[in-house]
């Protein structure tokens, strides 16, 4: 569905199903360049379940408007912003990469608003490879040739994908690409070089938290996601095996099955 | 510092296939199976739901199909593919995602005869209409174009004449009027081309041809290239529009770049059901796991015969696109830079008689209905292919009566010219006879 917040027009996939605003509300907020097809394997669960489900695309990603937002602070405050615009007091962020680092933020900086913290392929700071980051603030589509790869395990690069048919490595390709890259992933790249607050947002954080990591996440490594756990209280952390940093696509049902078990317990469905 | 993605050589043996998931199976499994069981009723709801992946019954998907599909999107390039059970029912399948009654398509008019009689006399039957255009007046194509025109069709290379659509002008075109161009990529296989590198939407094959290689099976895919914007304007109601079908499921808002797939597998092959075989997606993959060196012998041996058919005094004229003078050659050599293929068209001189007399008198090349054998395989288009057309048509599609077509296999190239000889001599005896009036 389309809504406006901060006068711009923003795309929220609701997994299928009309938005329902007497049911808890899911917000799903996507990594780096992306947008919110990547959750497809989540959200339609959620939507068919007992709640409401918004799915982004961030200012100038996907189907949204507007222009990229240059800080994960700023991301922060437009994701409560994004709360209030459908009118909810509070809400679950479930978040990927660059979106755990908005997660928490917003967690921290609005803890009356979130009520669980479901965090993917995180870490407590993501400083970018300078070759990747200039690739991608040049436009250079290497840029996405270098993240596929970096962001894919066996799943990805050999295939295997949950859905029949369809390949891993060059849908996420087609994903980055729906936009300028220098527009999309180089801003994104860029807040995330320039994010430094990471781990103190995470040390104020006492909602229950969970903690969704891959052991051969290349991205943000195994060891910085544990780190990031380490720093909030209340967090329960599962580590997917064999598994690369897109987690939500690559080993789609192991990840849904933790996050539903972990929402049904900490933020129970309204039927 | 560059990707370390697998690259095709590499894609052709392993893509979509994982043996840690499959007990250890170093090979594809064949998964003989209808259906598949659900752990509860919510898996069960959940997969109908399309909440998650995964296969409910055979005709919609299967586990050995699933991974021919795998990598045949990852040698195309492509986001997604949907195995079937012939080109034809990928090309019919296609149309069928993409179109409804009151559509117009238009339609490149050198294509094989079978598909020229789907667009021209089965679909008008649905309510699809198409223009056809011969496949070098590339303004053609766009004079063509309708309000209600929903794509572009054609071949890269057309059957049986060699003639080369101007597929990134005409990809132009399509996109400028907001509609996809679809390519069936048969003669090319990715080996030799990657149309969406081109700005092709969709790309069909029929795999039973090169892909597979053995002449064993049936099978088809179309494969979909991620790119195309459904949702740019009015013209797709059925890809952007809220689906009664799947509780209101709007394919392009959900699956992106995947759309089109999502929505010939959800609803295409739940309501048609041209399903492929497990045994038949395992057969095609053993020949996709040798495409690259079946495809570069391919082209070796139809280059030797290039030139041995163009210096021999039996034929009137030879098209290939690797010919300095085709028309096509510098598109060709920027389009099909692995190769021009291994078909080849040829007139012999003596028209029908002897051409029936050369297809006749030929051992090794079989004479059959097929193209993209290991084997090599003549035909006489005008009395086989399409014979369905009548003279007008013939020659719009660029067919003459003295016309051959060969698909050049792998064969030692000195048994093939040799056959060759024999077949030619026939028709040049036939000729000394006085019977040579066509």
């Amino acid at each position: 569905m389309k809504f406006k917040v901060n006068n711009e027009e923003i795309f929220a996939s609701t997994g299928g199903r009309p938005f329902n605003k007497n049911k808890p509300l899911i917000i799903f907020v996507h990594g780096s360049g992306l947008t919110h097809m990547c959750w497809v394997l989540q959200t339609r669960s959620f939507a068919f379940h007992g709640y409401s489900v918004l799915a982004l695309d961030l200012p100038g990603h996907g189907l949204s408007s507007g222009k990229s937002l240059k800080s994960i602070e700023d991301m922060a405050d437009w994701l409560s912003d994004v709360i209030d615009a459908v009118d909810f007091k509070e809400a679950s962020l479930v978040s990927h990469s660059q979106g755990c680092l908005v997660a928490i933020e917003c967690a921290a900086r609005y803890p009356e608003k979130i009520k669980t913290l479901s965090l993917m392929g995180g870490a407590g700071a993501i400083p970018m490879n300078p070759e990747l980051l200039s690739l991608a603030e040049n436009n250079d589509p290497k840029a996405v040739d270098l993240m596929m790869d970096f962001a894919h395990g066996p799943s990805g690069h050999f295939g295997g994908h949950p859905v029949p048919g369809l390949y891993h490595m060059n849908t996420g390709s087609m994903l980055v690409q729906s936009k300028e890259i220098k527009d999309t992933l180089g801003v994104d790249f860029r807040a995330c070089q320039n994010y430094t607050n990471g781990f103190k947002a995470a040390q104020k954080l006492s909602l229950p938290t969970l903690s969704i990591l891959a052991d051969q996440d290349r991205m943000c490594r195994l060891k910085d996601g544990q780190k990031l756990a380490d720093h909030i209280k209340n967090s329960e952390v599962h580590i997917i095996k064999n598994c690369g940093h897109m987690m939500l696509l690559e080993e789609a049902d192991q990840t849904l099955a933790i996050l539903k078990n972990f929402i049904k317990t900490n933020y129970p469905a309204n039927y | 510092m560059d990707p370390k993605t697998y690259k095709f050589d590499t894609l052709s043996l392993h893509a979509g296939y994982q043996p840690s998931k499959n007990a250890g199976s170093r090979q594809v499994p064949i998964y003989q199976t209808t259906s598949y069981l659900f752990d509860d009723v919510d898996h069960a709801a959940a997969l109908f739901n399309l909440e998650r992946g995964g296969h409910i019954y055979s005709r919609i998907s299967n586990p050995t199909v699933a991974v021919l599909e795998e990598r045949v999107a990852a040698l195309e390039g492509g986001t997604a593919a949907l195995a079937t059970s012939s080109g034809m029912s990928a090309i019919f399948l296609a149309i069928m995602t993409l179109c409804q009654a009151g559509d117009h398509l238009v339609v490149s008019s050198q294509i094989y005869g079978g598909t020229a009689n789907l667009f021209r006399l089965t679909l008008p039957k649905f309510g699809i209409k198409s223009t056809f255009v011969k496949p070098r007046d590339t303004l053609g194509f766009k004079k063509a174009i309708q309000k209600n025109t929903k794509g572009i069709f054609g071949e890269l290379v057309g059957n049986p004449g060699n003639e080369l659509m101007n597929m990134p002008e005409i990809a132009k075109i399509a996109h400028n009027a907001g509609i996809p161009l679809i390519v069936d990529s048969t003669y090319q296989t990715p080996y030799l081309c990657k149309p969406f590198e081109h700005g092709v939407d969709i790309v069909i094959h029929s795999l039973t041809k090169w892909m597979a290689g053995h002449g064993s099976s049936m099978a088809g895919i179309l494969v979909e290239g991620g790119n195309f914007d459904w949702m740019q304007n009015d013209k797709f109601p059925t890809m952007t529009e809220p689906y009664e079908g799947y509780h209101g499921l709007s394919f392009a808002e959900e699956f992106g770049p995947t759309a089109f797939t999502m929505k010939a597998r959800a609803e295409g092959m739940r309501d048609f059901g041209p399903c492929l075989s497990p045994q038949n997606a395992w057969n095609v993959m053993q020949g996709i796991e040798t495409l690259s060196v079946r495809m570069q012998k391919h082209c070796l041996n139809a280059e030797k015969m290039v030139k041995f058919l163009s210096n021999h005094e039996s034929v009137a004229w030879v098209s290939h696109a690797s010919l300095p003078e085709h028309p096509d050659h510098d598109l060709a050599k920027k389009l099909l830079p692995n190769g021009a293929g291994s078909m080849i068209a040829f007139g012999i001189i003596g028209g029908k008689k002897a051409g029936e007399a050369f297809i006749n008198n030929v051992k090794l090349a079989s004479h059959l209905a097929n193209v993209g054998d290991t084997r090599t395989l003549v035909i006489h288009p005008a009395s086989a292919t399409h014979s369905q057309m009548d003279e007008a048509t013939l020659k719009f599609a660029g067919l003459s009566q003295d016309m051959i077509r060969l698909s050049v296999g792998i064969e030692d190239i000195v048994d093939i010219k040799n056959d060759f000889e024999d077949g030619f001599r026939a028709a040049k005896k036939l000729k000394l006879l006085g019977n040579n009036e066509i």
